[in-house]
């Protein structure tokens, strides 16, 4: 291989950007189906802006990542290596993943928490074309009456939302906007 | 500023907090365990919440601290200076212009507003830990929503005291789910939880748990039917404002049976006496 590594695009500024990128999915998961914005970073392909710089803000050696479909590559690897640290390991044993929607399923390959540790469960990083306050309408904590989110798939979701207070958690991401859909967010006006 | 790292915690202490800080907002009311750190002050004295304020702030942040209400005792004077330093953040003690607000015992009178974010110091995060102190038990009891144990106890507070005697850290329920502590606030504050448009998030460091409430999010005082939850109010006006709404200290003023009501939210009380209320 002669292509040069590329580690460069991490936080600027770790201590602070990842505050301010930590803010951000701070608000998104606790307000989900809102459109934020999470910039800062160049992460190499097929990396998105948001997806990379949460990963940055919440990976480290203490944290499995399954990398799904395109996102397995060595320009991935190397660069997530290189600013955190984590280790790289199949879906079952990940606490994150990133991939797109097609790439992580099925999602019952990942830990859906234990009723007395719900904790214990994935957070999936999806990543989506375009994020748009349309199609599919959230209820639940964090919502005031209803919001909408054009969702990958709102039957596997609902589905995820229904072992509540298991199931996984998941960030959407869209070059850099991303959205927060946890698992105590009903879908589909249910 | 260069002697600390910001906010004084390391990056993987944060990133440690952060993770479970997004696991309490996903899963409202329950309290995911967190590897605490020991902090420059003593457990009781905030860790838990000053590990989640440290977790959370951002440099553009306003602080404010606010310990039973007032921004001016020892805790709280205390908390805002160790940000000051460690932080860079700007301080404030009106309510309204805070971004962050880290909180022991109350939630201020002035409402609180879409986005921002209180933090509450939390001693014991358990409700159940006074009436079963086996934390497999509890754990387990929480997993079921096996929470008779609690209407047991309020029920005989009744039986005993011909009312609910549960004055402060009263149990809530969040949605239909976990049974909470909503930390040691007066029950006169529990209605403040419901509903919320602010992001409430508690910490408590000696017990090693974070959980948290996301705006919105229903938060239901337990009670019976024929024993309506009550967030009663000492019958009186403040002395300095005359507010007749806010929650009430009683301060003895000297040795002959002397004393004065007073708001315990100093910043609601003299904004309101500067304002000539």
């Amino acid at each position: 291989m002669s292509d040069a590594l590329n580690l460069s695009g991490g936080f600027k500024d770790p201590a602070l950007d990842a505050a301010r990128a930590f803010r951000v999915a701070l608000n998104a998961m606790s307000q989900p189906g809102q459109i934020f914005e999470m910039t800062g970073i160049e992460p190499p392909l097929p990396l998105s802006e948001a997806a990379g710089a949460l990963l940055l803000t919440l990976i480290d050696h203490e944290t499995p990542v399954h990398l799904g479909g395109r996102y397995n590559s060595p320009a991935v690897k190397q660069w997530l290596s290189f600013h955190t640290g984590a280790p790289f390991l199949p879906a079952p044993q990940a606490l994150f993943a990133i991939g797109r929607w097609q790439d992580l399923l099925p999602l019952t390959q990942f830990a859906h928490g234990e009723a007395e540790y719900p904790e214990r469960s994935a957070t999936l990083i999806v990543e989506c074309d375009q994020l748009l306050n349309t199609g599919s309408c959230l209820t639940g904590p964090g919502i005031k009456s209803q919001t909408f989110l054009n969702l990958p798939d709102e039957r596997g979701l609902a589905a995820n939302a229904a072992l509540f207070p298991l199931g996984l958690d998941f960030y959407l991401t869209a070059g850099s906007q991303i959205s927060g859909l946890p698992r105590s967010t009903r879908i589909g006006g249910v | 500023m260069s002697a600390y790292n910001f906010a004084y915690l390391d990056e993987q202490t944060k990133r440690m907090i952060r993770r479970a800080l997004l696991k309490a907002v996903a899963i409202p009311g329950y309290q995911v365990p967190f590897a605490s750190r020991e902090m420059p002050m003593p457990y009781g004295w905030g860790t838990g919440g000053v590990q989640v304020t440290a977790s959370t702030l951002v440099p553009e942040d306003r602080l404010k601290v606010i310990d039973q209400g007032a921004d001016d005792t020892t805790n709280a004077v205390s908390i805002r200076r160790f940000f000051e330093v460690t932080a860079g953040v700007e301080t404030t003690t009106e309510a309204d212009r805070a971004t962050v607000i880290q909180t022991r015992h109350r939630i201020p009178e002035t409402p609180l507003q879409e986005g921002q974010i209180i933090v509450y110091q939390v001693p014991i995060p358990e409700p159940l830990r006074f009436l079963e102190p086996r934390e497999t038990e509890t754990r387990k009891m929480h997993s079921l929503g096996e929470y008779g144990l609690m209407h047991v106890k309020l029920y005989e507070d009744i039986a005993r005291h011909g009312e609910i005697a549960t004055t402060y850290a009263y149990p809530v329920r969040v949605g239909k789910s976990y049974v909470m502590d909503p930390s040691p606030i007066p029950k006169f504050d529990n209605p403040k939880l419901n509903g919320s448009p602010a992001i409430q998030l508690f910490g408590a460091g000696r017990e090693q748990r974070i959980y948290a409430l996301p705006p919105w999010t229903p938060v239901k005082s337990l009670d019976f039917e024929d024993y309506p939850f009550d967030p009663s109010r000492a019958a009186g006006q403040c002395a300095l404002c005359g507010s007749t709404s806010s929650y009430l200290d009683e301060v003895i003023t000297d040795d002959s049976g002397g004393r004065m009501f007073l708001c315990s939210d100093t910043d609601y009380c003299a904004r309101r006496v500067q304002e000539g209320a």
